[in-house]
């Protein structure tokens, strides 16, 4: 059985709907949020290197590490607004961070 | 036609005296820190009348020698859309004749106010506003556009009310001149609505831009009704005359107007200010011309104008208001003459009037200068041996008034009841009806006043409130009339004499010469009074000795011989009639009721009609549904839609990819 394209933009699928569901169900901690942020993005980076791969060419993988880049400084700049979130509130508890409510 | 004025001299008439009431008025209160002391304040305003009246006396001596003419725009204030706006003058024959009243009476009463208000305190204040007003009445007569006019017209209203106040302390001056001022907003609004009906359907303000499009706009209906548009614009510009010649049922303002000082009374409503709306009729001859039913309208009102105001004038007893209920009815003549098409002939009883009425007012300020401010005519009496000065002016004066043969009074008058009787107009004959009893009229109510106040027993150490409110020093408990100074009685003399001669020497050139051949406009296939005037003319010697045979003398010594026998032979006599017919009196005395219903039955039906449209137009609609209502309905919508915002990141995540998902829906599938 060959690897083929369908198997990599499958998983880039699962990893997404993995993601997007952590985004939901995840009702306690900020960080989980983060972290499925971050795994939102590498679904999309692995659709990337799969379709570079398939159509040769590799404008698709210079943007991989684009993203890995921005999400490398994303998650840095979401760590530190975690911290002082924490230091103001005391709690990183997803239910309780409600004081955009309109 | 062939020479014309220079703008110069023409802006110098109505500046000359604007620049005295600023004078006077800033720099001589406490506005310019009185820096005008009295004497130059009445100075520099007299100087400005004298200088006004020296121009319009060269300007209308070029009219009349050299027939000159002038038509032209000084100023354009602004340009709206294709309505210009512009500061203009027109002089022609009835331009010039009406600057050289309005200046000269204006020089008169100024003259005569300096014995007047000499123990007011308000003196530098009255030349202010007699010198604004002859500003603003020269501003009016001498315009060639209707903007003009209408800013004359409302300044002239303005300085009345200034001047009907001008006492602001006694109550009874500012509901005078509050009720001045409403009645003429009433007669206004018609005038702007007829202004406006005109620039709408010609596009321009100028007078000679009006009148060349007249004829075209005979022949329009108003918009959705079957009314001609021509009269229903005659009808609004009269009905604005009717508010300030105080024409029924807008009369109602004039006789409280005598609230004001004397010397206002003669000046404003008398002799200039009430007959502005008899000249704007005659400058807008050439419209209404073309509209029979305005006539018809003009002829009626004046008819009743002339007649149920002169009766009020018999039952009075203040010495001014029996002035001014003449004055009333003889603006009704004025306008019984409008209607009847002989404009020259009402433009040429408003001269006459401007210089008997003014002298009548004057003799009467001078009367309540020597009676020490009594104005109750049964309080005075055998005034002759006192005032000489003052008693033959006001015989002058009087004489004139009913229209002795030779008098001025007589040729204008006369010439009104032949033009009515000559006119064809369905409405004439009522009018000839009213002005013919009105002779008899006034003949009995002026010389009760004259026989009153001039002969018979002296009566004035009995008045029961004498100097109830009016401080005078230390006189004694009874004194005796003293005649008044010379700056009151030149005054007088200088307005007899035009008061005898004037009719004499201009009924030829004005009512049958060319004089007024370029500003009124007469359309004689319909309206042949004037050429039945003219083919009777032989010149006026012979009018006056035929006049000694003709009906209205015979009405008016009647009259006299009546007020004669009543109040000199028999004096029991007036208070028995009095008795027996009470019902009368008491509806003369009354008003007919006019006030009454005003105040009961207008004023509280506006006041309604304010409340409906306060509380529902103003509070409900307006308040309630547009301002509350937007915001009502703005915080509604949002209290629902924050519900949205919940504040929790899910569920902003979950309608960021659920938006995805609907856009790519879109994209990949439906598109």
């Amino acid at each position: 059985m060959t690897l083929t394209l369908g198997h990599f933009l499958s998983l880039g699928a699962m990893l997404f709907a993995l993601s997007v569901g952590g985004i939901f169900l995840n009702r306690k901690n900020l960080i989980v949020l983060l972290m499925a942020i971050e795994l939102m993005l590498l679904a999309v980076n692995t659709n990337f290197v799969a379709f570079s791969h398939y159509l040769g060419d590799l404008h698709g993988q210079i943007f991989v590490f684009f993203i890995l880049t921005v999400a490398a400084a994303e998650s840095a700049i979401g760590l530190a607004i975690l911290v002082l979130l924490f230091r103001n509130k005391s709690n990183i508890n997803v239910d309780e961070l409600d004081s955009l409510k309109g | 036609m062939s020479q014309t004025l220079s703008t110069s001299t023409l802006l110098a008439v109505p500046l000359a005296p604007l620049v005295g009431a600023i004078g006077a008025g800033i720099l001589g209160t406490k506005f310019g820190g009185n820096m005008l002391g009295r004497r130059a304040s009445h100075t520099l305003a007299i100087l400005g009348v004298l200088v006004a009246f020296i121009l319009s006396a060269v300007t209308l001596k070029s009219v009349v020698a050299d027939g000159a003419s002038f038509n032209e725009t000084v100023y354009t204030w602004m340009v709206v859309g294709g309505l210009k706006m512009e500061v203009g003058f027109m002089v022609d024959g009835l331009t010039a004749m009406m600057m050289c009243v309005v200046t000269f009476v204006s020089l008169m009463v100024h003259i005569y106010t300096i014995g007047y208000m000499e123990e007011d305190e308000g003196y530098n204040r009255f030349f202010a506003y007699i010198s604004l007003f002859t500003f603003s009445m020269l501003m009016l007569v001498m315009s060639n556009n209707m903007l003009q006019l209408f800013f004359g017209w409302e300044a002239v209203g303005l300085v009345s009310y200034l001047l009907i106040g001008f006492w602001f302390n006694k109550p009874s001056a500012i509901f005078a001149n509050m009720k001045a001022f409403l009645v003429n907003r009433v007669g206004d609004f018609g005038f702007i609505l007829g202004i406006g009906l005109l620039a709408a359907y010609t596009g321009t303000l100028n007078y000679s831009e009006t009148f060349a499009q007249a004829t075209s706009l005979s022949s329009i209906m108003l918009p959705g009704t079957n009314w001609m548009l021509i009269s229903v614009i005659c009808i609004c510009l009269f009905i604005g005359a009717m508010g300030k010649s105080a024409q029924f049922p807008l009369h109602v303002w004039l006789p409280d107007s005598m609230e004001g000082p004397t010397p206002i009374s003669a000046l404003i409503h008398a002799a200039t200010m009430v007959t502005a709306g008899i000249f704007m009729v005659a400058r807008m001859s050439p419209l209404f011309e073309l509209s029979e039913t305005a006539l018809n309208f003009v002829l009626i009102i004046g008819g009743i104008t002339a007649l149920f105001m002169g009766f009020l004038g018999i039952i009075q007893n203040d010495i001014k208001r029996v002035v001014a209920y003449s004055t009333l009815s003889q603006l009704g003549y004025m306008t019984v003459a409008l209607g009847a098409s002989a404009y020259s002939v009402a433009v040429f009883h408003l001269m006459t009037h401007a210089f008997f009425k003014a002298l009548l007012f004057l003799a009467a300020g001078s009367v309540i200068m020597g009676v020490h401010h009594n104005q109750d005519i049964r309080w005075m009496g055998g005034l002759r041996k006192y005032m000489p000065i003052t008693w033959i002016t006001s015989l002058v004066g009087s004489l004139a008034l009913i229209g002795t043969p030779f008098f001025s009074g007589f040729y204008s008058k006369d010439e009104i009841i032949m033009a009515v009787h000559n006119s064809t107009l369905p409405a004439a004959g009522f009018a000839y009806f009213a002005v013919m009893a009105g002779v008899f009229v006034t003949a009995f109510y002026s010389f009760r006043l004259y026989f009153l106040v001039f002969h018979g027993k002296e009566r004035f150490d009995q008045n029961p409130d004498a100097h109830r409110g009016h401080g005078h020093g230390d006189h004694g408990a009874v004194h005796k009339p003293h005649e008044s100074p010379w700056v009151v009685t030149v005054p007088l003399v200088m307005l007899a004499i035009p008061s005898v001669l004037i009719g004499y020497m201009t009924i030829g050139p004005m009512l049958f010469g060319e004089f007024f051949n370029s500003a009124i406009f007469v359309n004689p296939e319909i309206h042949k009074a004037m050429e039945f005037l003219r083919e009777e003319f032989h010149g006026p010697v012979q009018l006056a000795l035929h006049g000694f045979l003709s009906a209205p003398f015979w009405l008016a010594l009647s009259g006299v011989a009546l007020s004669y026998y009543m109040y000199m032979v028999n004096p029991a006599l007036p208070a028995a009639i009095q008795r027996m017919f009470k019902p009368v009196h008491t509806l003369l005395e009354n008003k007919y009721y006019m006030d009454w219903f005003n105040e009961n039955v207008l004023a509280p039906a506006a006041r309604g009609l304010g409340v409906v449209l306060w509380k529902g137009g103003d509070q409900a609609v307006i308040d309630g549904a547009v301002v509350n209502g937007s915001w009502r309905i703005v915080g509604w919508v949002s209290g629902a839609v924050r519900k949205v915002q919940t504040g929790y990141l899910y569920d902003y995540a979950l309608t960021m990819v659920l938006g995805v998902f609907v856009f790519m829906t879109y994209f990949v599938w439906l598109k």
